[in-house]
């Protein structure tokens, strides 16, 4: 094991929980404000975190209990490993040669995975409709996933992020492929809220009907790592979008002279930045915006509608490559 | 391949409930397949405990069976005693009670509105709803001197006036709700997303309401022309000639869903303030109370022998209060309430026979259900006067069953 290897395994899953904790906080508080409420501290998700480890770890009387524990670690696991995929502002992504796009997308899926495994597992009815419609839903948005993925490829005749990231799309296409990649980005809009459980589709984990669904029975230990991996999941499905879409430097846009440490410190505040305008804009305002849909509304949403968009997108980029 | 059955069971502790209550379900995939409603999770005796005391406590105790209505059962109580103490409460304190009562019903329907909203995960419409709900209870304590329980009521009259400052301040309120009851329809009737989760949901047809006995807006969303303000008409309402408000009225048909429920509730706020403004305007002047001397009141009720029933048009339905006087006691002999809920809850089983899971917070909030106004204990005593309990009650009821074959000639 090389230091380098090394720097990476401890830094980023740090980085990680701690910017998408922060990343959660920002997005309570500006939820909070949207509904002229005051909202709870920025820090709040951390003492969240923390609460909920020192809490027991409850296992049902008659849940599956290796595969109900076991699933919050593969979760959390699967998180971890999505953010070693994603190239952060300028740095590469310490995985960037070992897999591309579609191991993104299956990451992405192991996580939904594993949340409806375990509600399966803990042997609570809430759970169990939970789980059911967690599939459903995943079934959904899965499709329009892979459509703006294969879009990409389209224009790149590549799977690997870091090719994406090296040269902004927008540079390189043409005026109807770029409607074509707007389209697309729209599409990848309406799946984040869906792929990260929130309103105006957390069907799966609906509190009024479901009481939270496949977390229902969850606690202490366990809760805490669904919750950890669905803030960095969060962070993740953010600057994922931003490195497919956004992927503009500033010192690159102002034409600017920075060198070492200061040029790494600034694309990385300007990237947070982004990921934040982004989170914001396709989860906070939609969330604060939306009533919950019922599950077969939500897949008429992503079948239809959705669906459309994106392969409209996709058929565009093919016409204009 | 037999489908698997999920059975989940909503209360009595559950998010979506707010008092307690069951709702056992069991569902194949997202399909309700059977229900069963279990009520009787609040044990309060507020009847018993009312058959207590003096009338004028007892008044004061019918404000705390329900937190939302607590000037409701207060109005029914003193419609019911005046009745039956053959008293008439002065004009003025008639109208200052009609007022009260609509202010009431404003800010219980602007609170289902939030509730509703909440239910469908539509929070910040829940929290705007409600920001705008503050106005009229401050409105209510400037006048009442409290937000929840007024405590204004007396038997024939009321406690407190309504000043010349009270009445510009509320006339500011009504032209602030005129303009926030607009934002408020734009918002719930043309909003998409809440049109999609209550357009057909909770329907109730206006054979199944008439059958299942519905009452107060659930039953005027199904298209029933049903009011007591309209039907027996009491204080100034009888001056004012309420009609009650159908859906026909405002889109020419009826279909008695939840959206229907909501529309109804929001006319209901703009028929509310029109009413606060009739008062307010023709508002006669006068003493408050018809006796003012409580001892001579208790006096009066000690004399008395008689029986009543009053009613109010509820926020949520009729509420009645059947009373007894006499046997030269201060306070009802007998008394015995009946709330909206208690019909209402009816419709939970048939509406979530083959409904969806995402729809039972929905019919369950629709009704604006209230379990405490629900639950209810039955003295029930022998010729004798002794009290029956519930074993001898059981049999009794059996063997009644019994006879009442046999004497029809049914065999099981």
């Amino acid at each position: 094991m090389n230091p380098e290897t090394f720097i990476y395994a401890f830094t980023f899953p740090l980085l990680g929980v701690f910017l998408g904790l922060v990343y959660k906080g920002i997005d309570r508080r500006f939820s909070a404000r949207l509904t002229s409420r005051i909202g709870p501290p920025i820090r709040q998700p951390f003492w969240d975190v923390g609460k909920l480890l020192l809490k027991e770890t409850v296992v049902p009387e008659n849940a599956v209990a290796w595969i109900f524990n076991a699933m919050p670690v593969v979760s959390f696991a699967a998180s971890m490993t999505l953010l070693l995929y994603i190239p952060f502002g300028v740095l590469k992504a310490p995985l960037e040669g070992y897999g591309d796009l579609i191991v993104i997308l299956y990451l992405l899926t192991l996580q939904s995975l594993s949340m409806a495994i375990g509600g399966f597992a803990s042997g609570s009815p809430f759970s169990s409709v939970g789980a059911q419609r967690e599939m459903v839903l995943m079934m959904s948005y899965e499709m329009p996933l892979a459509t703006v993925i294969v879009g990409f490829a389209l224009v790149y005749r590549s799977f690997s992020l870091t090719t994406i990231a090296s040269t902004p799309v927008w540079s390189i296409v043409g005026p109807l492929a770029a409607m074509g990649i707007v389209l697309l980005f729209i599409a990848l809009l309406v799946v984040t809220p869906a792929e990260l459980a929130k309103l105006p589709f957390d069907i799966a984990e609906a509190e009024t009907e479901i009481c939270e669904g496949m977390l229902a029975e969850y606690s202490g230990r366990n809760l805490a790592l669904f919750y950890l991996s669905d803030a960095v999941r969060g962070f993740a499905m953010a600057a994922l979008e931003v490195v497919l879409f956004f992927p503009f430097t500033l010192t690159g846009m102002l034409d600017l002279n920075l060198t070492g440490t200061g040029y790494y410190v600034v694309e990385a505040l300007w990237f947070l930045f982004k990921v934040l305008v982004i989170y914001l804009l396709a989860v906070t305002l939609v969330r604060t915006s939306f009533a919950r849909f019922r599950i077969e509304q939500a897949s008429r949403i992503f079948w239809v509608y959705v669906n459309i968009i994106a392969l409209v997108g996709v058929a565009l980029v093919w016409m204009g490559v | 391949m037999a489908k698997t059955q999920y059975y989940v069971p909503v209360g009595p502790i559950h998010p979506a409930l707010k008092e307690p209550i069951r709702v056992e379900a069991r569902v194949e995939g997202e399909k309700i397949v059977e229900v069963d409603v279990k009520r009787g999770f609040a044990h309060r005796g507020i009847e018993y405990m009312g058959m207590k005391r003096n009338a004028i406590q007892t008044l004061y105790l019918s404000e705390r069976i329900c937190g939302i209505c607590s000037i409701s059962h207060p109005y029914a109580f003193v419609v019911g005693s005046e009745k039956a103490l053959g008293i008439e409460a002065p004009p003025r304190a008639q109208y200052i009670r009609t007022i009260i009562g609509e202010l009431e019903r404003i800010h219980s329907h602007i609170l289902w509105l939030g509730v509703v909203a909440h239910e469908m995960g539509f929070d910040s419409l829940l929290f705007w709803t409600w920001k705008g709900r503050e106005k009229l209870l401050d409105i209510l304590e400037l006048i009442t001197g409290n937000r929840i329980n007024y405590s204004v009521f007396m038997i024939g009259g009321v406690r407190r006036d309504i000043k010349e400052s009270h009445v510009k301040a509320l006339r500011d309120m009504i032209n602030y709700y005129r303009t926030f009851n607009e934002e408020m329809k734009d918002v719930f009737l043309s909003d998409p997303v809440y049109k999609a989760r209550t357009r057909g949901v909770a329907q109730l047809s206006k054979k199944m309401a008439l059958e299942l006995n519905v009452v107060g807006p659930v039953a005027r969303a199904a298209g029933i022309r049903m009011d007591v303000r309209q039907d027996m008409p009491y204080d100034a309402y009888a001056d004012i000639g309420v009609r009650a408000i159908v859906p026909q009225d405002i889109v020419g048909e009826a279909r008695g869903d939840a959206y229907d429920i909501t529309m109804v509730r929001l006319y209901e706020i703009d028929q509310s303030l029109d009413i606060i403004e009739y008062c307010l305007d023709e508002m006669p002047e006068g003493k408050l109370m018809a006796i003012p001397n409580y001892v001579a009141l208790l006096a009066k009720i000690r004399r008395t022998e008689g029986e009543a029933i009053g009613a109010h048009e509820a926020p949520r339905g009729e509420v009645i209060h059947y009373f007894r006087y006499g046997n030269k006691r201060d306070g009802p002999l007998f008394w015995k309430v009946i709330a909206p809920s208690y019909n209402n809850i009816n419709t939970w089983k048939p509406l979530l026979l083959g409904a969806e899971v995402a729809d039972i917070p929905i019919v369950v909030a629709y009704i604006d259900p209230c379990m405490c106004c629900n639950d209810r204990l039955a003295v029930v005593r022998n010729e004798e006067g002794r009290i029956i309990d519930p074993e001898a009650l059981h049999r009794k009821a059996v063997e009644k069953t019994e006879r009442l074959k046999r004497e029809l000639g049914v065999r099981e």
